[in-house]
């Protein structure tokens, strides 16, 4: 049985530098100051499990968690 | 204009552990070498040279720091020979600590929101266009002289509504405040003082004729109490506007033409997969990050079980983090599909660098607009490579055969 992801973006981290949006647009949104938020309840849609894993590995501040439910 | 006058020399390194020097020729010409013997010495080594000055070599040590507000000023943000007096609002938000830091960030946020640079991007294109109708029949060209450095500066006189046809004054002030001004302080005061006078007389212009710009922006910002900003905020921020948007992507861009140019595989892969740029811009900016910043230590503390005492300034190397092979396999080699890469180009913490979503956007435009219309090119080996000193680090001479017949 598949894993559900779940993404979450610690906003007390986030910077702003905008990797995840790049990376992963269905998966985070930007505020009006660019800071990063996850869409949504963060639940990872199938198919985009890859995209969760890649923003998180590119965030320079270590603000993404990739929770397996 | 002095825009090719040279810094005053240092006497040279001998002991790179414990008299570095990041002005020295040999830093300037090739510094990876360097930070690898210093980070195999210690995550922190200290020079006495610029009155006292510690650098960290691992990415670890530069994330302690960045995130370090309370031990770490950035009061002054460039290391230099001399230590002159810190004017208030120097240039907000990069010189500012907590808790006057984040409103001032936040002022400067929207305008450079991934959106708002979308909105950017066409004219961005028009210019790399323009630039390459100039040169392109020449068969060569120096791509730093009459490319690189024109696209950033170009886009940033753009945002804040001054005359593109300026650029060459800018770019003085540029080499006079970040290299010339490392050891020579007439020579920042100098550019420090034209500048001001130069926005002081745009800002006088627009209390009579309103334009719809980075200048009026901050001229109709009001803090939570209502107040507009004081005068001196805003001739700061437009101060940092634009010292940080010039030299810093110019250099990257031409750090990344050079790469491509001395490396055909990498060159001809990003022609058969355009789409590949944007991964590859990132492993660029790893691998020849443009910035280094400096904090000044004003509180006694240990980072990476190293002490750092009060009064000296660090030379925050996010560069050399980014050659940390503990943070990235094969560090010291360019990878353009690397898929893990959280490099530390544009800093780490709260003073992320503002502009970061423009550059990337400026990076991605002037490599997809180069590579469309000159596939081919390569080092002219009649000419000579040359780089700039100090704070942002890439090339300034960057001569180029142009076309499959070299």
């Amino acid at each position: 049985m598949t894993e559900r992801l779940k993404v979450h973006v610690d906003p007390d981290k986030c910077q702003g530098h905008a990797r995840c949006k790049a990376l992963a647009p269905e998966l985070f949104e930007l505020d009006e100051y660019g800071n990063a938020h996850e869409a949504g309840d963060g639940i990872v849609p199938p198919g985009l499990e890859d995209k969760a894993w890649l923003a998180k590995s590119n965030c320079p501040e270590i603000a993404i968690d990739v929770i397996e439910e | 204009m002095s825009d090719v006058s040279q810094p005053v020399a240092h006497p040279p390194v001998t002991d790179w552990v414990n008299d570095f020097d990041h002005t020295d020729p040999q830093w300037t010409e090739d510094p990876f070498p360097i930070w690898d013997e210093l980070r195999a010495a210690s995550p922190v080594v200290h020079t006495e040279r610029f009155l006292g000055c510690y650098m960290p070599t691992t990415y670890e040590a530069v994330r302690e720091i960045a995130n370090d507000t309370e031990h770490f000023s950035s009061r002054r943000i460039i290391v230099r020979d001399v230590r002159p007096e810190v004017a208030r609002n120097a240039a907000p938000p990069i010189t500012s600590d907590p808790p006057v830091h984040k409103p001032a960030k936040q002022l400067l946020l929207p305008p450079f929101t991934p959106d708002a640079m979308k909105k950017l991007e066409p004219r961005m294109r028009a210019i790399c266009n323009e630039l390459i109708d100039g040169f392109i029949a020449d068969g060569k060209v120096d791509a730093a002289a009459r490319y690189s450095k024109y696209i950033p500066v170009r886009a940033i006189a753009h945002m804040l509504g001054i005359p593109e046809s300026d650029s060459d004054l800018f770019i003085n002030w540029i080499h006079m405040i970040l290299e010339l001004g490392i050891k020579d302080e007439s020579k920042l005061l100098q550019a420090a003082q034209e500048m001001s006078a130069y926005f002081s007389a745009h800002i006088e212009e627009r209390k009579t004729k309103p334009t719809d710009d980075l200048i009026s922006y901050l001229m109709n910002a009001r803090d939570k109490e209502g107040n507009p900003l004081e005068d001196s905020h805003v001739l700061g921020s437009l101060r940092l506007l634009l010292i940080a948007g010039i030299d810093t992507t110019w250099s990257a861009i031409g750090s990344s033409l050079w790469h491509l140019a001395k490396t055909p595989a990498d060159r001809e892969r990003l022609l058969a997969e355009p789409a590949l740029i944007p991964t590859a811009v990132e492993e660029l900016l790893r691998a020849y990050s443009p910035v280094t910043m400096a904090r000044e230590v004003v509180k006694e503390t240990t980072i990476s079980g190293c002490p750092v005492k009060a009064g000296n300034m660090v030379l925050l190397s996010f560069p050399a983090a980014n050659r940390d092979p503990k943070m990235f396999p094969d560090a010291d080699k360019v990878v353009i599909d690397r898929r893990e890469n959280r490099h530390a180009a544009f800093g780490l913490g709260i003073h992320r660098c503002v502009g970061s979503n423009l550059a990337r956007m400026e990076m991605q435009v002037a490599l997809e607009e180069w590579l469309k219309r000159i596939p081919d090119f390569a080092l002219d080996p009649a000419g000579t490579v040359t780089w700039s000193q100090g704070t942002v680090r890439g090339p300034r001479q960057l001569p180029f055969l142009l076309g499959k017949a070299m």
